[in-house]
């Protein structure tokens, strides 16, 4: 499985670290308890394209936003994270 | 009686054997049926890995809930049932997991004649090396809480190690082995043979058993469970016991909820046979690796998740590459040898690395779930859980705290505490 680094170009996926799904939203501080059990614990596992955070440890050291299928590994799209707190 | 006929109604035995090795085995007789889905169950299980059929048969057996279908998308042990690597232990920490692994252990020890069938149960040991001395503390800790809930448990040291298990590299210079925590009564599984041995136990109760048949939705009516889609149409249910493993959220949220569950691939290697080198299931304490040998001479191992989501039933190569140096480290003379197959299984992760066995929000609808990579030698206890959380509508006290709402009200079960992160369990 390689991953298109925006910033480094095409890499094993074994100089990235996995964090899980991109999508989850951190909730306010002050959100329900039900909110951040949501958060933490809930996911939506499906079977085919997931948008996960991944960091280019062993590269730019950058957090992307990898679009990838589950089902194959099929990688299907890369962006650089920003503009929110992983 | 025939001869030659050994079919559902007629119990395995060493005549039986002979019999049939004299007439050329060719009179063997299919084991369980191939019935034509009824139009209702009282009970229907999802899934017929280890956990579906052994809560079939325990329904059965202990409950005399008989009226039961248990529904698979593809055949008998094409999940995780038939890919795992046999271990079978009960070396945890927390109560909740020692007590329910426990009974597990005392299950296999009693299952062939329970099931009338040869499941090859093999109380090898397990040894569980450690490194340090920081190591050989948590691991005597974790041997005396094994003990607390009835289960064996014995320290070893470095000479012991080594005199059980020759072909260790012992003085390896970044990871020197200094003794193990060893657990005679755990070893290993014939995986093939225990599902089709609870098949054939659950079917000579009256258990249904369909292949081929996907599970495609859940019909639910104010708030009750009445049955389930399949690509052989709508079969209706009391009860749906769901046991789906790797697929338990898709099967979920067929019923509209969301599970505490990331779905991850992991492998598994065979080498080729060699005389017996290992005669036990051997973990390492430094690295993510463990290994035993097959009967026919070939080395079964494997380490860590790959680490990422995944629903492919198959890994990469870093992984590959990772156990490989592993077994090295351990047995430097296997470095030599070629591995003859690898495979992978979509693992159900949960979010505290426990598994789940408990009600739903939705009257009627059971779950199953959460088995990590360790729910082979769970297969009898879960099963026997599962079918007393269906049969009474409540928890047994080993299951008790195998709850879905755990997440919610902080009461996780955590062996590793690494929190809500599947991938590091
Ligand atoms: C490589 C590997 C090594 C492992 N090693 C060990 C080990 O040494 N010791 C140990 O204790 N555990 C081990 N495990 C874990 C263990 O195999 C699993 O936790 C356990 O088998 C899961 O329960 P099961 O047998 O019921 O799952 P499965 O056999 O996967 O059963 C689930 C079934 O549900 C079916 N299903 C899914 N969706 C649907 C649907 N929509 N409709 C109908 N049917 C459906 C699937 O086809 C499948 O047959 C290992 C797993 C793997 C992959
Ligand atoms: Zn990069």
């Amino acid at each position: 499985m390689r991953i298109d680094c925006p910033h480094c170009g095409e890499r094993g996926s074994a100089e990235f670290s996995y964090l899980g799904a991109a999508d989850p939203k951190r909730p306010a501080a002050n959100a329900s308890a039900e909110a951040w059990h949501d958060y933490v614990y809930l996911r939506e596992n499906p079977a085919g394209p997931l948008r996960e955070l991944w960091q280019h440890v062993h590269g730019c050291r950058q957090w992307l936003v990898v679009t990838r299928d589950t089902r194959n590994h099929l990688v299907l799209g890369v962006e650089v994270c920003r503009g929110r707190a992983v | 009686m025939a001869f030659c006929q050994s079919g559902p109604a007629m119990g395995y035995s060493i005549f039986s054997l002979i019999r049939h090795a004299l007439t050329g085995n060719r009179h063997w007789t299919p084991v369980w049926r191939d019935p034509e889905p009824k139009e209702f169950y009282d009970t229907i299980m999802v899934g017929r890995g280890g956990h579906g059929l052994s809560t079939a048969y325990y329904l059965a057996k202990e409950h005399g809930v008989t009226d039961v279908a248990v529904v698979e998308k593809g055949y008998l042990g094409s999940g995780n049932v038939g890919r795992n690597t046999t271990i079978i232990r009960s070396n945890y920490l927390l109560p909740h997991n020692t007590h329910f692994y426990e009974k597990s252990l005392q299950l296999w020890e009693g299952l062939e004649q329970d099931i009338n069938y040869n499941a090859m149960v093999s109380q090898r040991g397990v040894l569980n090396l450690y490194h340090s001395d920081s190591q050989r503390d948590a691991y005597a800790r974790r041997g005396n809480a094994m003990r607390l809930a009835g289960a064996d448990s014995e320290l070893l040291d470095r000479e012991q190690v080594r005199a059980m298990v020759p072909g260790l590299d012992m003085e390896n210079g970044r990871f020197p082995i200094r003794g193990g925590l060893l657990q005679r009564r755990g070893g290993n599984v014939r995986h093939d043979a225990v599902a089709w041995g609870y098949a054939r136990a659950a079917d000579r109760r009256g258990v249904d058993m369909l292949q081929n048949t996907e599970v495609i939705g859940i019909r639910v009516e104010g708030g009750r469970v009445k049955g389930v889609e399949t690509t052989r149409g709508f079969i209706g249910a009391n009860r749906v016991g769901l046991a789906a493993a790797g697929n338990s959220s898709r099967v979920a949220a067929m019923a509209g909820l969301r599970l505490p569950i990331e779905t991850h691939v992991l492998q598994a290697f065979v080498s080729e046979a060699v005389k017996p080198l290992v005669h036990q299931v051997v973990t390492y304490g430094a690295g993510h690796f463990y290994i035993s040998q097959s009967d026919k001479g070939g080395l079964v191992f494997g380490g860590d998740l790959d680490g990422y989501s995944s629903y492919a039933q198959r890994g990469n190569l870093p992984l590959v590459e990772d156990v490989m140096e592993s077994a090295v480290q351990l047995f430097p003379q296997v470095s030599r040898l070629r591995y003859l197959r690898q495979w992978g299984g979509v693992m159900d992760m949960s979010m505290d690395g426990s598994p789940i066995i408990d009600r739903t929000p939705i009257e009627g609808l059971f779950l199953n779930c959460g088995w990590c990579y360790g729910g082979f030698k769970a297969t009898p206890a879960s099963g026997w859980c599962f079918a007393h959380t269906i049969a009474t509508g409540t928890a047994h006290a080993l299951n008790a705290g195998f709850r879905l709402d755990r997440f919610a009200t902080g009461a996780v079960l955590s062996e590793a505490g690494h929190g809500a992160q599947p991938n590091k369990h």
